[in-house]
């Protein structure tokens, strides 16, 4: 139930209610995103149809670094 | 996208956590967590070093109760149309599921999310539609942001939505089993953000971190509550930070603010949670199904309505015991023949025992 999915938004409308959704695995739905503010090209986290997060592409790459650092610390300290 | 996948990390956090040398009791509250704790034997590998992880009240359709099933029931058997999400449908209630009311011939559909629902409401003039609203903060937002909206009037919904922080509390109050620390759900959390819980660190002194949904995000989870227990510290932490803001999302908070108000529920296997439930503001009663249905309803005043005989998914909600320490586990309950609700959710832990572990 609180699964949600991440995508690449491909193309929204005027409005920016709704926007087409990239999953990666060669399907695009439409969602809504209304609860984000979002442009194309953001990645969001979409659940029960609804975009509810932007995910942080340089935080996301920046995850294992983060997790070493943390890791080598715990031996210095 | 956005996968996190890294052997050497992983091999390096375990022999850290190994060398920790502990005995801890951790809770997290939240089916993707413990999907993923189960399919890649996380929970066998954790328990070799002493840290036993269980799965508290966090899945949305176990912990819906009796009575609101019972509800849903009567309004389909009323000539409703029921819409819901798929798992809700085939939970057990007293006598019948959705589902077999569905075989029956009466009208129940099943919905991705309330959008759906609505869609339906629109083609469907000449009839009343209900659709029972079951989730936590991650899902409470969407219905919230269609409620806003101009909705059909023959469209109203039956709120179960409510929320973890007061189950969390209810766990620790009732003191039936000691947690060192929890594993709070990352995508509840990328709603409500950090503060929710510090009450938590900060009254029962538990440390608590939020985590996302890869192994890694897992091992890396434990290691930060392992590392804050020995550093004698109680702290909320996140660990997700590629999709946990510190604030979480404000729009959706603003959004489940305006449409709902918090109020005491009950919880299947617990007694009353004060503050955790989310009820329809007065000014969105019209779309309010108890309101709207309250002569129907009428009909369940005063029934008591009881667990599944022989189901203990109380106690499994609640962490006192594993699925498979109930004796109808795999036997006279399995996902086809499900007895209790934590064997019919994907999120249920009893569920998730039985795909990837089945009865040993
Ligand atoms: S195995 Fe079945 S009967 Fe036992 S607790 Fe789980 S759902 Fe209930």
């Amino acid at each position: 139930m609180c699964l949600a999915i991440p995508g690449k938004i491909v193309s929204l409308d005027k409005k920016k209610e709704y926007a087409s959704i990239d999953y990666g695995d060669g399907t695009k739905r439409k969602a809504n995103v209304s609860l984000v503010d979002v442009k194309i090209g953001d990645y969001v986290l979409v659940h029960a149809g609804f975009a509810i997060q932007v995910l942080d592409e340089k935080e996301a790459n920046e995850t294992l670094d983060l997790f070493r650092e943390m890791l080598s610390s715990e031996e210095e300290a | 996208m956005f996968s996190l996948r890294d052997k050497k990390i992983a091999n390096e956090i375990v022999s850290k956590i190994k060398k920790m040398d502990v005995n801890l009791k951790f809770m997290h509250v939240c089916g993707t967590h413990q999907d993923t704790l189960v399919k890649n034997g996380l929970d066998v590998l954790f328990r070799e070093c002493s840290i036993d992880i269980g799965q508290g009240p966090g899945c949305p359709v176990c912990v819906t109760t009796p009575r609101e099933i019972e509800e849903m029931l009567l309004l389909a058997r009323k000539g409703k149309v029921v819409t819901t999400f798929g798992d809700m449908i085939q939970v057990p209630g007293e006598k019948y599921s959705l589902q077999s009311m569905r075989t029956e011939g009466y009208d129940v559909q099943m919905v991705y999310g309330i959008e759906d629902a609505v869609n339906l409401a629109e083609n469907r003039k000449d009839k009343d539609v209900v659709f029972m609203a079951v989730g936590f903060e991650t899902t409470a937002p969407t219905t919230a942001s269609v409620l806003i909206k101009d909705l059909p009037s023959n469209f109203s919904i039956l709120s179960c939505h409510r929320i973890i922080p007061p189950a969390l509390k209810a766990i620790l109050d009732m003191g039936e089993l000691k947690i060192d620390g929890f594993i709070e759900p990352g995508h509840v959390s990328t709603i409500i953000g950090l503060k929710p819980y510090e009450f938590i660190s900060k009254d029962y002194d538990v440390p608590q971190v939020i985590a996302g949904f890869e192994p890694l995000d897992l091992l890396m989870a434990v290691w930060m509550l392992v590392h804050q227990i020995q550093r004698g510290e109680a702290a909320v932490e996140n660990e997700y930070v590629r999709a946990v803001k510190e604030d979480g999302n404000i729009k959706a908070q603003m959004a489940i603010n305006e449409v709902f108000e918090l109020v005491d529920v009950k919880w299947r296997g617990f007694p009353v949670i004060p503050k955790s439930g989310l009820k329809l503001r007065d000014k969105f009663e019209d779309y309010d199904a108890r309101k709207r249905y309250e002569d129907k309803l009428q009909d369940l005043s005063g029934k008591e309505f009881n667990e599944p005989a022989g189901c203990r998914c109380g106690e499994v909600l609640r962490g006192l015991i594993s699925s498979q320490e109930c004796p109808l586990f795999g036997n006279k309950c399995t996902p086809s023949t499900p007895v209790g609700p934590c064997m019919v959710s994907i999120e249920g832990s009893c569920s998730i025992e039985y795909r990837y572990a089945k009865k040993q």
